[in-house]
């Protein structure tokens, strides 16, 4: 269609540059991480542990790290929103405790992530004295990412429609039978949905690890979930404003590798997710 | 002479959304293996009558209800009753076909398996379907999706469904009005098939409808049963002026 008279190309062409104005900076970021970082890019730099302070060699374990994180955290996280979500929307009465728990889900999730990390300090590495440990960090991203999740999956469950819920119902299902069967499967696509916006912010956030789970430097993979790990955005963070006389392709080749690993992850889960949405609705 | 027993017993039955009274103080018997058509405008209480057989009315919050509801000699509303028990002996359809999102097959043992049935399933698939005149059309594609069909077909599936968790009674709320009259005559030949072994309950907007598949018919108005009887009596010369008024069409 196309626009006719000046008011409407006026409308048009401000619409226009404000979806310029949006993409431009993200187009440049790809920009500048790739044409500035993928020289950096080598079997060694993705496999290999760090050299000369960080200076030369890879950044395996921070990757490995970044992944272990990302995986404890969903492993945590996924389950606890989504029974907390299933019982919000299936089971809760939509009273005055109800909303009270949307509000403070809601501004669980408007707190800054630095405040989570002082909290993981607090009550994970301290209190509970698991100290500053994989298992710390998995427990303070799954605090943080908690609220996208549970979120999400209520919406995905209000979704579902009421005559799925009376069809099972009334064919003698239980209610647990009929959430279990044929709500959980319906809503499953939007769960997965939250699950992908969490990860992708587990994966980039630097406060939440900063004092729970991330070492400054440590060339090695951890061996249990209460050691210490390095994480791609700590990594990035140390080696831009720690370590003197480090060559800008290092910088930016570790910004690629975490811009890619995200990004890898978050298409992973979409294709899982068209996966499962084109098998069930036939 | 022998009896015929009641299968359904309604006496005194109050229900309040709230405090909307939709239903005031309603009282009927109903034979077994008779079909039973409930008409009345919009609004009328018919379908909130038919879900407070099987207690679906139990999903929606600030609801009341008094009276007594007896159901093959069980009072439905005691607190004894286990209302999953109640569901799988008084199967519903729904106005609107809703076959869940999986296979004919899945459909249609859905009921069975959620009593822990995993056996003969495949028989009885057959069995449901010839009996919801749906075997020949659906014979092919068990493990086609449930929503590959038409929404007549749909409608007849859902009936299978209901079928297989093996009911006495089957609950029918507008089963037609999302149907085009063919279907809609398929599925009245269906209720007449299905008449020998079920006791069936319609809720319809379509009086023609209502002479022609039942053999007994209570008119709503506004909560009320004004009238409630031989269906041939209810549409040739009914006791009440409104019932009248109401099958002749000068309201609703």
């Amino acid at each position: 269609m196309r626009p006719r008279g000046a008011g409407e190309w006026l409308a048009y062409g401000l619409l226009y540059l404000s979806i310029i104005l949006v993409t431009l900076p993200v187009a440049a970021v790809l920009f500048i991480v790739i044409s500035r970082g993928y020289s950096a890019i080598s079997w060694e730099f993705l496999t290999a542990m760090p050299r000369m302070g960080m200076r030369a060699g890879g950044i395996f374990p921070a990757i490995m790290g970044t992944l272990l994180l990302v995986l404890g955290t969903v492993a945590i996280a996924l389950p606890l929103g989504v029974m907390a979500a299933i019982y919000l929307s299936e089971y809760a009465s939509r009273g005055r405790l109800n909303r009270l728990i949307h509000l403070a889900i809601v501004n669980l999730a408007g707190v800054p992530s630095v405040v989570y990390g002082l909290f993981g300090l607090g009550a994970f590495v301290l209190f509970l004295k698991l100290g500053v440990s994989l298992l710390a960090g998995c427990l303070t991203l799954a605090l943080m990412i908690l609220p996208v999740i549970i979120t999400a999956s209520e919406e995905a469950l209000q979704a579902v429609p009421q005559s799925f819920r009376e069809a099972s119902l009334a064919l003698g299902a239980t209610r647990w039978k009929t959430i279990w069967n044929v709500v959980l499967p319906s809503a499953l696509p939007g769960i997965l949905t939250g699950a992908i916006l969490g990860v992708g912010r587990a994966a980039g956030e630097t406060a939440p690890i900063l004092f729970t789970a991330a070492a400054f430097f440590l060339p090695r993979l951890p061996k249990s979930i209460f050691d210490q790990v390095m994480a791609l955005p700590y990594h990035l963070y140390i080696i831009a404003t720690q370590v003197p006389n480090i060559s800008q392709s290092v910088q930016y080749g570790t910004a690629l590798v975490l811009v890619g690993l995200v990004l890898l992850v978050n298409a992973s889960a979409i294709v899982l997710r068209s996966y499962i949405r084109r098998r069930r609705s036939w | 002479m022998e009896t015929t027993a009641c299968i359904i017993d309604v006496a005194g039955l109050n229900f309040y959304y709230g405090k909307f009274q939709a239903l005031k103080d309603i009282s009927l018997q109903l034979e077994p293996r008779k079909i039973t058509a409930f008409i009345g405008p919009s609004g009328c209480g018919k379908s909130t009558f038919l879900r407070t057989l099987n207690r679906m009315n139990d999903l929606i919050a600030g609801v009341r209800i008094d009276g007594k509801v007896m159901i093959d000699g069980r009072d439905i509303y005691a607190p004894d009753m286990d209302v999953v028990e109640l569901r799988r002996r008084v199967g519903m359809v729904f106005q609107r076909p809703n076959p869940f999102p999986m296979s004919i097959f899945d459909n249609i043992t859905y009921a069975p398996r959620m009593k822990g049935q995993h056996k003969g399933l495949d028989d009885l698939v057959e069995r449901t379907l010839i009996k919801a005149a749906l075997w020949d059309e659906a014979k092919d594609k068990l493990k086609a999706s449930a929503l590959s069909l038409s929404g007549g077909q749909q409608q007849r599936l859902c009936i299978a469904r209901a079928l297989a968790a093996d009911p006495g009674i089957l609950l029918m709320d507008e089963p037609c009005s999302a149907l085009d009259p063919v279907s809609t005559l398929r599925i009245e030949d269906l209720m007449q098939s299905l008449k020998n072994e079920y006791t069936i309950l319609i809720v319809t907007h379509n009086m023609q409808q209502a002479a022609r598949v039942s053999d007994y018919t209570g008119f709503f108005l506004s909560g009320e049963l004004i009238e409630f009887g031989d269906s041939n009596k209810i549409f040739t010369k009914p006791d009440d002026k409104r019932t009248e008024d109401y099958i002749t069409g000068r309201f609703g």
